[in-house]
């Protein structure tokens, strides 16, 4: 066993962990914050996105140990003292979700493409939500959403 | 007057807010005190014999708490897993339904079959257990194709299935076509191929068995579209446990698109394993055994053949198809290829005489079954290929010839030869709108400044037709059903004027949160805040066959209309009786009763109120407002329309690129706007996976699975994809009281067709699905 430490969304955790647990597992399973998903075993689907250090990352890629002491914002910290982050209220507006199972990687993904693209087009959009697969809006309202909260994001 | 967040307004989810925030509760969100983890040993072959199985090593494993065969389960009296829908031979001869058993017994019929299932305190022991697990196997010679499977001297999967046949299967008048044919101007010809898909709902499937020793009662945590339904056969079939001590719970599910209708092995074992360890037992897919195991969809090969005279009317239409059904008979699959395909080959045309015969086999492949749009994307693939195929042949513009084809808008209720009766529409309507909407005349235009940039444009439409709202009780008992299609719901007041409805359809993904909230707030004038929609749970739904098939709204909804209207005629009462008037008198409008011609009124939430506390009350009438309701459907509903897509071609790649897409629908009424466009571009997008990146692939000798993860089955990411411009036309159905047609299946149904129309029409050839780079360079590059 391993002694991990990290704030995960702004609270410090501490826990011992085997050295093959992955950062989605640590996440869903010591931390129970469910909101982070598990679709696939390819690191192809993006259900499990989450940021580490203010960068987007695969939690199914990067093992608890390698986030040690490191930042990671999960889905369940993007809302700040009860208001919704400007990219959930766009997911909501504009019916960017449907079953909500590749959502919270959809918009963790999507934060951080707006942070690197402050007015990216829609082309740009489609490029980068490459690695988040989503099976039910067909992208169109996910692409919607992700151009208005990058409009309100004041890009 | 409108009400606020009525029908006809796009409300935004209630729904949402959960998922968003991370706060859904998915099934493998959910643990209990105690759970062990529950994983199965499968089969690696595609067929082989069992002749030993030696669990003494893996139970000696450290964490293991037990391991089951399926011998255990035979022991038990478990049943095997059955089939829901008897489909009847030309010869009169019922379909050969092998058995199922959900842990092997004596033989695997398929990659990923299940042999064991080892639960042990971590999911890391139970599978390192398994790999501990010494099965002797037999290894045979498997089939994966089905037209191999059906030809003689191929390996034979079932006894019980001898020539791996499980039907040979026929509708129409085979004489009244062949005498058409005979007399024909023209005859046109395809032969087409509908590539077998892996349904793919984003969550995988799942179980958590739990069994309370106190009240002998088992509780089952699914991901399920009809937790009654899986209730209701593991109880009557697989004799688990009484369905009176068997709750089923189908928390928030991660899309379906029908692959969890089935009731698979999985669960099944779960649940049952609960009460042999009496703890509980959880299970959870990983997206590997979903592509082993999650029901497969479509996989036909089919010839057909139009008549048409020589002004290019259509006189008859034969289809011959080959249906592959996988390893077994899955819970509804016989009836994919019969009546939910065969039943809708006259599409959107008068066509005086139709013949299919459809021969359906076992193959060494995962099971198919339903998947968005079962049977009737298989349908419409072959009659809008067949359509553009003839009107090639006849020199005419493929619209025209469809125009001129069309059942027209006079014509309802419209009997085809194969026994649907259409109860509304207007074809000419949805297609000139969406060839409005694409430019369709200018496309000859668009195609020569292609040209000029070294692309080769194409253009393609496909006008569909569908059966939904599944289904009137009594027309799919005649056909072979073992099931009543009606749904259930309960609208039950609380004292202070907030609603609770309990459905027995379900959601998973569809939004019906918001959409059946905004019925009860149009019709109660209920706040939508103050309306909560329960579903998927059945000790709190009076029961429920659950959604699929495009039934939610038109089925589900209705049963919730008819509650809402013994709601109504017993408020009337209380309202007559508080305002002293006669029940004659009473006039309701959105939750508002009044008496006629005063300014006397009493809103809905003072009467529930009244009947809670029943001080001032009728004397006749029991106190409290809560009304059940079954609703039983009259007939189908036929959502129908045009899709038409336009394509690029980069003839050094191969690259199809969609350049645009326009979709004319008619829905009947729509609740939701915003969540109809949504299930519109979500059905397209599937439907272009199926025409341009997925398919399902078994190396033929082998029988593996090729396409077994994420890196080798091609799921359709944004960057796959355009957006959409989609409109709606209303002819409001006439079978229900909404007057809704359901939604969410006619992007998928629409889509592959119109796509390849788009194709062949830029290449001037057939190609088959999926339209691959390499598949299209090659056909560019050959003669």
């Amino acid at each position: 066993m391993t002694t991990v430490n990290m704030t995960v969304n702004g609270k410090k955790v501490s826990a011992d962990v085997a050295p093959n647990t992955l950062l989605v597992q640590f996440i869903r399973e010591n931390l129970r914050l469910t909101g982070t998903h598990v679709g696939c075993d390819t690191s192809q689907c993006g259900a499990c996105t989450v940021h580490v250090d203010g960068d987007s990352v695969k939690s199914c890629t990067m093992l608890a140990v390698q986030a040690d002491g490191a930042e990671v914002t999960t889905i369940e910290g993007l809302a700040k003292n009860g208001e919704l982050h400007p990219m959930q209220a766009a997911f909501k507006e504009n019916h960017g979700l449907q079953c909500g199972f590749c959502t919270p990687g959809m918009i963790m993904s999507a934060v951080d493409l707006v942070k690197r693209n402050p007015n990216p087009s829609e082309e740009t959009i489609r490029t980068e939500l490459e690695g988040n697969i989503c099976r039910c809006t067909g992208y169109h309202n996910i692409v919607k959403s992700v151009k208005a909260a990058a409009e309100n994001m004041g890009g | 007057m409108s009400v606020e967040n009525g029908i006809g307004a796009s409300v935004r989810r209630k729904e949402d807010q959960r998922f968003i925030t991370g706060n859904g509760h998915y099934l493998d969100d959910i643990n209990r005190v105690g759970q062990a983890y529950g994983y199965f040993l499968r089969s690696p072959y595609a067929f082989a014999k069992i002749k030993n199985i030696d669990l003494s090593a893996a139970k000696a494993a450290p964490g293991v708490v037990d391991i089951f065969t399926g011998a255990d389960m035979v022991a038990d009296g478990i049943g095997g897993l059955i089939c829901g829908w008897g489909i009847t031979s030309k010869d009169g001869s019922p379909h050969n339904a092998p058995p199922h058993n959900s842990l092997a017994v004596d033989a695997v019929r398929h990659v990923g079959d299940q042999v064991a299932f080892v639960i042990a305190e971590s999911l890391q022991q139970a599978k390192d257990a398994a790999e501990l697990i010494e099965v002797d196997y037999e290894v045979l010679t498997p089939v994966t194709n089905i037209s191999k499977a059906l030809d003689s001297g191929a390996p034979q999967i079932h006894d019980e299935a001898p020539g791996n046949l499980c039907y040979d299967w026929e509708l129409g008048d085979k004489a009244a076509v062949d005498a058409a044919f005979a007399n024909a101007a023209h005859v046109s010809k395809i032969d087409v191929v509908n590539n077998r898909l892996s349904p793919n709902p984003m969550e995988p499937r799942a179980a958590l068995g739990e069994y309370d020793a106190g009240s002998g009662e088992l509780t089952l945590h699914t991901t399920s579209q009809n937790p009654h339904v899986a209730r209701l056969i593991m109880s009557a079939f697989l004799g688990i446990a009484p369905e009176n001590k068997l709750r089923v719970i189908a928390p928030d599910v991660g899309g379906g698109f029908g692959s969890k209708i089935f009731v698979y092995a999985e669960e099944t074992t779960t649940i049952w394993a609960a009460r042999k360890i009496n703890r509980p037992v959880k299970w959870t897919a990983d997206r590997s055994e979903a592509f082993l195991t999650d029901a497969h969809g479509r996989d036909h090969v089919t010839h057909a053949e139009l008549a048409t005279d020589s002004d290019g009317k259509i006189l008859a239409f034969r289809v011959s198809t080959q249906a592959n059904m996988g390893a077994y008979l899955s819970t509804f699959a016989s009836a994919v290829p019969t009546y939910l395909y065969g039943t809708l080959l006259s599409g959107q045309y008068k066509i005086p005489s139709i013949y299919c015969e459809v021969q359906a086999g076992f193959t060494n492949t995962t099971p198919v079954d339903a998947y968005r749009g079962a049977g009737r994307p298989e349908a419409t693939y072959v009659v809008e290929r067949m359509m553009d195929t003839a009107a090639r042949d006849l020199k005419m513009d493929p619209t025209e010839f469809r125009l001129k084809n069309f059942i027209q808008p006079d014509a309802y209720p419209y009997e085809t030869p194969v026994i649907m009766t259409y109860d509304s529409g207007d074809y000419p309507l949805a297609m000139n709108m969406a060839k409005d909407m694409i430019d369709y005349n200018g496309f000859a235009a668009r195609k020569a400044q292609s040209e000029a940039n070294g692309k080769i444009r194409g253009i393609g439409v496909a006008a569909y037709i569908e059966a939904c709202g599944i289904a009137p009780s009594a027309a799919v008992g005649s056909l072979g059903a073992g099931v009543g299609l009606w749904e259930s719901a309960e609208v039950r007041f609380n004292p202070t004027g907030s609603v609770t409805v309990f459905t027995g359809s379900h959601s998973h993904g569809q939004g019906h949160e918001t959409t059946f909230a905004q019925i009860i707030s149009d019709k109660l004038g209920v706040p939508i805040e103050s309306v909560e929609v329960v579903h998927g749970d059945t000790s709190k739904v009076p029961f429920g066959m659950g959604t699929y098939g495009s039934r939610s709204l038109a089925v589900g909804g209705s049963a919730i209309v008819k509650a809402i209207d013994k709601i109504v005629e017993k408020s009337k009462k209380i309202a007559a009786h508080l305002m002293e008037a006669s029940v004659e008198d009473i006039e309701h409008e959105h939750g508002v009763f009044s008496v006629a011609g005063t300014d006397k009124k009493l809103t809905m939430g003072e009467i529930a109120f009244a009947a809670y506390v029943p001080h001032n009350y009728p004397a006749d009438l029991e106190p409290g407002m809560a009304e059940n309701a079954f609703y039983d459907p009259l007939n189908f509903t036929f959502p129908a329309g045009t899709h038409i897509a336009e394509v690029e071609i980069d003839p050094a790649t191969g690259v199809v690129d969609i350049v645009d897409w326009a979709a004319a629908d008619d829905f009947g009424n729509i609740i939701n706007p915003m969540i109809v466009e949504g299930q519109v571009h979500g059905g397209v997008a599937q439907g272009i996976g199926q025409a341009l990146l997925e398919g399902v692939v078994y190396d033929d000798e082998s029988g593996q699975l090729l396409t077994g993860s994420y890196m080798d089955y091609c799921m359709p990411r944004a960057d796959d994809l355009p957006s959409f411009r989609i409109a709606t036309t209303n002819t409001p159905c006439p079978s229900n009281p909404l007057g809704v047609k359901g939604c969410g299946e006619a992007g998928a149904i629409a889509a592959p067709a119109a796509l390849m129309n788009a194709i062949v029409n830029a290449l001037g050839k057939d190609i088959d699905m999926p339209a691959t780079p390499e598949k299209v360079w090659r056909a560019i590059n050959s003669n």
